[in-house]
């Protein structure tokens, strides 16, 4: 017996559904920072690479803002009730914007060929499936080893974009003349890439959802400059700043300009998880009571309002508050001082020096480490600023060579793709600044992990995510400082701009202008 | 003596040094009155000047004391220009000496090694040598004497070369002293006022590059600067443009009464310019 998960109809309706009132034509201009290395999203991971591209491109599903799956490629999926065999239905009557159908044979090749190899996390996930068939023409049949809860979550474009099997097959992906000349499935073709200038792309007229595209053109700018990016949009050139492309320092006045709409939807796939990684290995850091008041000692809602200009929330645990699985009651670590020196007083700590490693990603991370070193100060912890680049934070971080160092990191919707990578033993290797690298080890965070993945149904691994989040939040492996928030600044004519969980990184396919 | 009161009589010199006797005290003795840290967050952030009793000057994107960060950035700028000047003085000196002094193939090849430095850009050379060495106050310190020595060793070379061969060298070399004595007692002295009015100037030149350094990104994140201070305020220029005025000011009064200074020890100093004077 099979359980339908989403009917086709009535869930896209909120998604996919041209809305009546919506004026056709028109052209957005958008920036791009930095420019991306190329527009075949399944091959760069790169933030602007996923921006563009998700506008050629499109997956198997959408997540609305709830990461609710709606369908996209996919119009309908059912799930065996041991949660092992997913049947996918595709839309039919798809093409490619070279005029070809999109079948499943595109599917089977994307995922269980050319993705495969191509990104590393999605591989790591695909080690729970089976197999992967299509049985006719629109249907694609996946076989799990074991119910893999995550599963459900990586159909998203920049995670699992479709690409097409008929350019693809039998070449060497990477040196493929069609990366520079992306074919995809989107309401958007390429057109145009003017190297340091600008991207164009122009509508398809072809689109498998009828009325849309509503925009005739998407202009992607190069601006290297934050402060010409702000004036490029005061002066209308710009009509959409994508979040995290001008300082933060700028983002209070350009709100306030006229005519101008901000917003903090669209990060909520990612949820970016901002800590202090603290180096479990050696020197102070690798004391619990150590690291517990470095919690106690910051005052993050402090940097939240000066830094962050209010947006965002102080994060109190490894798990977002927007990914699946948080768990709402854990305990808090407030700022208090008092608390954090009687830590250390306890732990009798020394004053031995511990060095604070920057993020060199601009003046926000710059300021963000001096109030964390004054916070650090201010009880006692004899903390001093080393300064570096980013290759030589990639580095230090590589190689364990730190105490203190700055990171964010996306959750991906879900703890078992995004959150277990950066406390699980098994993932601790030098050479990497994205895996564990405070090096903490504790064998039943690791089986529970282990088991949360692999749960079935949600509840048990909702109560396995909790007791993780617990014993963490208890054992202190990093110091969390808040879930980011990029707000997103725009021209008031564009309506309709963000309609899903990873907002820019999707599609402009149903926004337009109001003339 | 001819020299002190020519210069106590010129006024714009006097002012260049009162000004520099005033930074030089508030750099010995205003981190004593300010306690603790330039780095403290105390008030609330941009907090504009004279708006606030107790934060004259306001306060920064953080909520830090502009006026401590004033008087602990004068310390650091004027140490700086002074033992860099300095270092470069020791390393310039004895080099243009030798090359003046001996002349021939010793010439040759350490104006050839000067000129090494010379064509390198200073500033691309000092963000290199901070860069690679890490930023610290050490490093930058060093950094800027390395790329401010050249212009002394061939000062000194040309004195020597004019010098050495006036007849009181050359009665001191007949009279059996070594070379030592006669660089050291005979030609040095009388060399000393045209490399006392560059180290002068070099000073200010050194609290330029630090600043620019420190605006750069490269300076001692340990120490609050002056450049530190433009350099964090630019972004926020349009909304708080004080945090970048009041640091630049600073920057350019300490530069300019550098440069009076050592315009009036020039003129002080040139018998044949302070005798225009007198006319």
């Amino acid at each position: 017996m099979k359980k339908i998960f989403m009917g086709a109809l009535v869930a896209c309706v909120p998604l996919m559904t041209p809305i009546y009132a919506a004026e056709d034509g028109g052209t957005i201009n958008v920036v791009v920072q930095p420019e991306p290395p190329s527009l075949m999203i399944g091959m760069y991971s790169n933030a602007t690479t996923q921006q563009v591209g998700g506008n050629i491109f499109e997956g198997l599903m959408r997540y609305d803002q709830d990461l609710n799956p709606h369908p996209m490629l996919a119009s309908s999926w059912d799930s065996s009730e041991d949660g092992k065999t997913w049947t996918f239905h595709l839309k039919e009557g798809v093409t490619w914007h070279d005029g070809q159908p999109f079948t499943s044979a595109d599917v089977v090749f994307s995922i269980d060929k050319l993705l495969r190899e191509t990104n590393a996390r999605l591989r790591t996930s695909l080690a729970h499936v089976e197999s992967i068939e299509a049985t006719d023409d629109y249907t694609v049949v996946f076989k799990l080893k074991e119910p893999f809860g995550p599963f459900i979550r990586l159909f998203e474009v920049g995670t699992t974009p479709m690409l097409p099997k008929h350019i693809y097959e039998g070449t060497d992906y990477k040196t493929n003349p069609a990366n520079h000349h992306p074919i995809g499935t989107g309401p958007f073709k390429f057109s145009e890439w003017k190297k340091g200038s600008y991207i164009h792309l122009e509508k398809n007229e072809n689109y498998h959802v009828q009325g849309l595209p509503h925009l005739d053109d998407v202009y992607w700018y190069v601006i290297p400059d934050a402060a010409s990016r702000a004036v490029a949009f005061e002066t209308g050139k710009i009509d959409v700043l994508p979040g995290g492309s001008v300082e933060n320092f700028d983002v209070p006045r350009l709100t306030e300009l006229d005519n101008t709409c901000v917003t903090t939807d669209g990060w909520e796939f990612f949820s970016p998880h901002a800590w202090l990684w603290l180096n479990n290995r050696q020197g102070p850091t690798s004391d619990v009571r150590f690291r517990q008041a470095v919690m106690y000692a910051m005052d993050r809602e402090f940097a939240k309002d000066v830094l962050w200009n209010g947006y965002g929330k102080v994060a109190n645990g490894p798990v977002g508050s927007k990914t699946k699985f948080f768990d709402e009651n854990l305990p808090e670590y407030e700022y208090n001082p008092d608390k954090a020196r009687a830590l250390l007083d306890e732990m009798g700590y020394d004053g031995e020096p511990v060095r604070i490693l920057p993020m060199p990603y601009g003046e926000t991370w710059q300021r963000w480490t001096e109030v964390i070193k004054q916070n650090l100060e201010e009880v006692g912890i004899n903390a001093k600023i080393e300064s570096t680049d980013v290759a030589g934070w990639n580095q230090k971080v590589s190689d364990w060579d730190y105490d203190i160092s700055f990171t964010y990191l996306y959750q991906y919707g879900d703890p078992a793709l995004g959150v277990a990578r950066n406390y699980i033993s098994s993932n601790i290797a030098k050479g990497s600044p994205w895996n564990n690298a405070e090096g903490y080890i504790n064998a039943e965070i690791d089986q529970w992990f282990d088991e949360a993945a692999t749960a079935f149904p949600d509840e048990k691994r909702q109560e396995l995510y909790s007791k993780i989040q617990n014993k963490l939040v208890e054992d202190v492996p990093v110091a969390w400082l808040m879930e980011l928030e990029f707000p997103t600044i725009y021209n008031c004519k564009v309506q309709n701009l963000i309609d899903s969980g990873i907002g820019i990184n999707d599609a402009f396919g149903t926004a337009w202008i109001k003339q | 003596m001819n020299v002190i009161r020519a210069l106590t009589q010129n006024k714009v010199a006097m002012f260049g040094f009162a000004v520099l006797l005033l930074l030089s005290l508030i750099a010995i003795f205003g981190p004593m009155l300010y306690d603790g840290s330039p780095w403290k967050m105390v008030q609330r952030p941009f907090i504009p000047p004279f708006a606030n009793d107790r934060f004259l000057l306001g306060t920064d994107t953080l909520g830090r004391d502009v006026l401590a960060g004033l008087i602990y950035g004068a310390r650091i700028s004027l140490l700086v220009g002074l033992v860099s000047t300095v270092i470069a003085l020791l390393i310039g000196i004895p080099l243009g000496a030798y090359a003046g002094y001996f002349g021939g193939w010793v010439d040759e090849i350490l104006m050839r090694f000067t000129e090494v430095f010379q064509t390198v850009p200073s500033f691309a050379l000092a963000i290199v040598l901070v860069a690679i060495f890490e930023p610290s106050v050490y490093s930058i310190t060093g950094a800027i004497a390395i790329v401010s020595w050249p212009p002394v060793a061939r000062l000194v070379r040309g004195e020597f070369l004019a010098l050495r061969n006036q007849e009181y060298v050359l009665a001191a070399k007949l009279n059996g002293q070594s070379h030592r004595n006669i660089i050291l007692k005979e030609i040095l002295p009388n060399s000393l006022s045209p490399i006392i009015v560059l180290a002068s100037l070099m000073v200010a030149t050194a609290i330029l590059l630090e600043s620019s350094l420190s605006f750069l990104g490269l300076g001692d994140p340990e120490i609050m600067s002056w450049g530190y201070m433009i350099g964090a305020a630019k972004t926020v220029i349009r909304q708080a443009w004080w945090l970048s005025f009041i640091p630049g000011v600073a920057i350019a009064v300490t530069v300019l009464a550098l440069n009076l200074l050592g315009e009036g020890l020039n003129e002080a100093l040139n018998p044949k310019l302070s005798g225009k004077r007198e006319h």
